[in-house]
């Protein structure tokens, strides 16, 4: 689960990481009180889950609380890689003298949180990891010993940090770690970091990404999240328990399993067609969660047909035939249905769909179920 | 022969009263797979599966007991963490971890202490280990499979089914499956069990399921290249899977770029490893 840059930098700041006076608004009425209250020139960030905020004219200076109320309005108005801008984040500038970069992710080859700083804040860490590798410099950091003092000076001397900012950096270097810690983060970074005029050591960016295995032992944060930054139909997958994920193809997928259910979207492209969804319908496929997949599935306009494809492991084929059945009770499938049913009881499956008097085209290898999907979403086959 | 498990398996099932480990247990049990204790806390002294089962309140009490010298965990996500590392403090040599959802900070902690402890973990979010013929560990369902000379390895559950199954079907039998699990930081990865098959004599090939995110993969590639004599192929799930998404797995995601099934099957590629288009294309590949 993301969080908003606002709501990033208000859990760093619960662990003594410096960050600017500022705060959200829904209004450009709103904007402008907050823009009067901190005194200008004020920041106005637009909030929304994609990074290149500032290339689509998401984030800019204003001078006045008339021009904070205006350039909220019409940051407010936008629409970035197709999220619409709801809310503001007004910060106070900062004087900027340098930006650099501090972050902690999981590290999956050493299996440890590893902290990197970079000395070109203010760039993705993707970008400079491309451009300027060197500038990267990185510490492992040890799930007993924790961020030791020594690690963060070599990181602080690493990107070439003068002296009398060692102290600084390291506090805020030990505070994100430890907000990465206390919020089972799987990212934690701030960027830029900057130092000010004054001398002092500030997060003007941050961003962290949560695990969303850890978001049970954290129902505060689990609350965070932006519910308008989902698909309708990626939130009710969620809240059903399934896993969804929509795209742009026209051939609905329902899956047992999450490598299955990818499997399946291969193949799929590989005989030509392209995929409408992933969709992993979980063990067990009570008729209720089908029910469910099937709806979302149908309610995307591009698709042209939908291939179940259920391998019956400890799931048994005749318990997903009838839940099968009765979602077509429950929701009315509009387009041609493939279905492939292979594994435990699949004889007694099959014959649930076949005299359930819907009209379904079976195959019985995955090859055949894609071919006849990729077919029957282009009407070259009837059911 | 078989790697990790067979009929010396004494199993002892953790959360073997839960909906899903009595389940399961008795499918092990049907099997043919030695199931000599469960723990769940609170519940020692009770019998489980029919009267068959001592179920005790501590791994340490059940090994005490029953020599047992494998565990597997059901138990739920939040429970899950520190059942691991009862097991390894009771003396466990192998514990198996079905249970899927456990905090990844939590496995970072669980998995540096097992490796001081020196002891192996498989999983978690896996299907388990089985052994055609001699035992079954986990979830897998054991008709799918047969007695053979092919090593199966994946990351996934019912696509590794899929992939058994197709084997099967065309009379090509396995030594033994091997579910590592879908989490981006697991026990057990793609090198080790490539060793074992390596060195196992029943073995003579093995299969490889990979899928987005993270770069096993790529390092299994370059192990493949240095160290193995046996012929791998291996199929990768996600080529359509679209970046910064989790595909159902907690580990399938491409991040930062990074993590894509392009990359991997170029690695695999470049090494001279076949890799299949779609998993019934596996059978044509080892035959």
């Amino acid at each position: 689960m993301k969080l908003h840059e606002y709501q990033s930098k208000r859990l760093f700041a619960v662990h003594n990481v410096p960050i600017p006076h500022g705060d959200v608004a829904t209004t450009s009425q709103e904007a402008r009180r907050i823009a009067e209250e901190l005194g200008v020139p004020v920041v106005v960030k637009s909030q929304v889950l994609v990074g290149g905020r500032g290339k689509a004219g998401g984030v800019r200076l204003a001078h006045t609380p008339d021009e904070a109320e205006k350039v909220a309005g019409e940051i407010l108005g936008l629409e970035i890689k197709g999220l619409p801008v709801r809310k503001v984040l007004l910060d106070e500038a900062a004087d900027i003298q340098q930006e650099i970069y501090l972050g902690v992710v999981v590290d999956r080859t050493t299996r440890r949180p590893v902290m990197m700083a970079s000395s070109e804040g203010g760039v993705e860490i993707e970008e400079v990891a491309r451009t300027n590798p060197e500038a990267i410099k990185k510490v492992s950091i040890d799930p007993f010993l924790g961020l030791r003092g020594y690690q963060t000076l070599a990181l602080a001397k690493g990107i070439g940090l003068a002296g009398e900012h060692f102290r600084a950096f390291d506090r805020v270097a030990h505070g994100l770690y430890e907000a990465f810690l206390a919020c089972d983060a799987s990212l934690a970074e701030i960027n830029p970091l900057v130092v000010t005029g004054g001398g002092e050591l500030l997060a003007v960016d941050g961003k962290m990404v949560l695990d969303d295995n850890g978001l049970f032992r954290h129902p505060d944060l689990a609350q965070m999240r932006d519910v308008d930054e989902e698909t309708r139909a990626e939130r009710e997958a969620r809240e059903a328990g399934l896993s969804y994920v929509q795209l742009d193809g026209e051939i609905g997928c329902m899956v047992n399993g999450a490598g299955l259910a990818m499997a399946t979207m291969d193949i799929i492209k590989h005989f030509g067609g392209a995929p409408a969804n992933f969709l992993d319908i979980g063990g067990g496929a009570k008729a209720e969660r089908v029910a469910t997949a099937l709806r979302l599935i149908l309610a995307d306009p591009n698709v042209k047909a939908v291939l179940f494809n259920i391998f019956g492991g400890i799931t048994r084929c005749d318990e997903v035939a009838r839940g099968v059945i009765t979602a077509f009770e429950e929701v009315k499938p509009t387009v041609p249905l493939v279905a492939r049913l292979v594994g435990t009881n699949e004889t007694e499956g099959r014959a649930i769909l076949d005299a359930s008097g819907y009209h379904l085209i079976t195959a019985m290898t995955l090859a055949e179920a894609a071919q006849k999907a990729v077919a029957a979403a282009r009407g070259e086959l009837e059911a | 022969m078989a790697i990790l498990v067979d009929k010396n398996t004494r199993l002892l099932v953790q959360g073997i009263t839960g909906h899903e480990g009595e389940f399961h247990s008795r499918q092990m049990i049907e099997y043919g797979t030695r199931v000599v204790a469960g723990v769940t806390p609170g519940k020692g002294g009770q019998w489980a599966c029919d009267g068959t089962v001592p179920v005790f309140d501590t791994v340490a009490e059940a090994v005490a007991a029953t020599e047992a010298n494998t565990s597997v965990v059901y138990v739920p996500a939040r429970f899950a963490a520190d059942a691991i590392l009862e097991a390894a403090d009771g003396g466990i040599p192998l514990i198996v971890c079905i249970t899927e959802g456990i905090p990844t900070l939590d496995m970072i902690r669980v998995r540096a202490y097992l490796d001081q402890k020196g002891a192996r973990l498989v999983g978690p979010n896996c299907p388990g280990l089985l052994s055609p013929g001699e035992t079954k560990v986990g979830i897998m369902p054991g008709h799918i499979a047969t007695p053979g000379h092919v090593g199966v390895i994946s990351r996934s559950g019912t696509l590794t089914y899929e992939v058994v199954y197709a084997l099967t079907v065309r009379s090509i039998g396995q030594t033994t499956c091997v579910g590592i699990g879908g989490d981006p930081i697991i026990g057990t990865t793609f090198i080790d069990v490539l060793k074992m098959f390596e060195d196992d004599p029943l073995t003579e090939q093995v299969v490889l399921i990979g899928e987005i995110g993270g770069s096993d993969e790529e390092r299994a590639a370059r192990f493949i290249a240095e160290r193995m004599t046996k012929p791998v192929t291996t199929l990768i799930a996600g080529r359509t899977a679209p970046p910064g998404k989790r595909m159902g797995h907690a580990g399938a995601i491409i991040e930062g770029g990074t993590g894509t099934a392009a990359e991997k099957i170029a690695a695999f590629e470049a090494v001279g490893v076949r890799v299949a288009e779609h998993p019934e294309q596996i059978p044509d590949l080892v035959c």
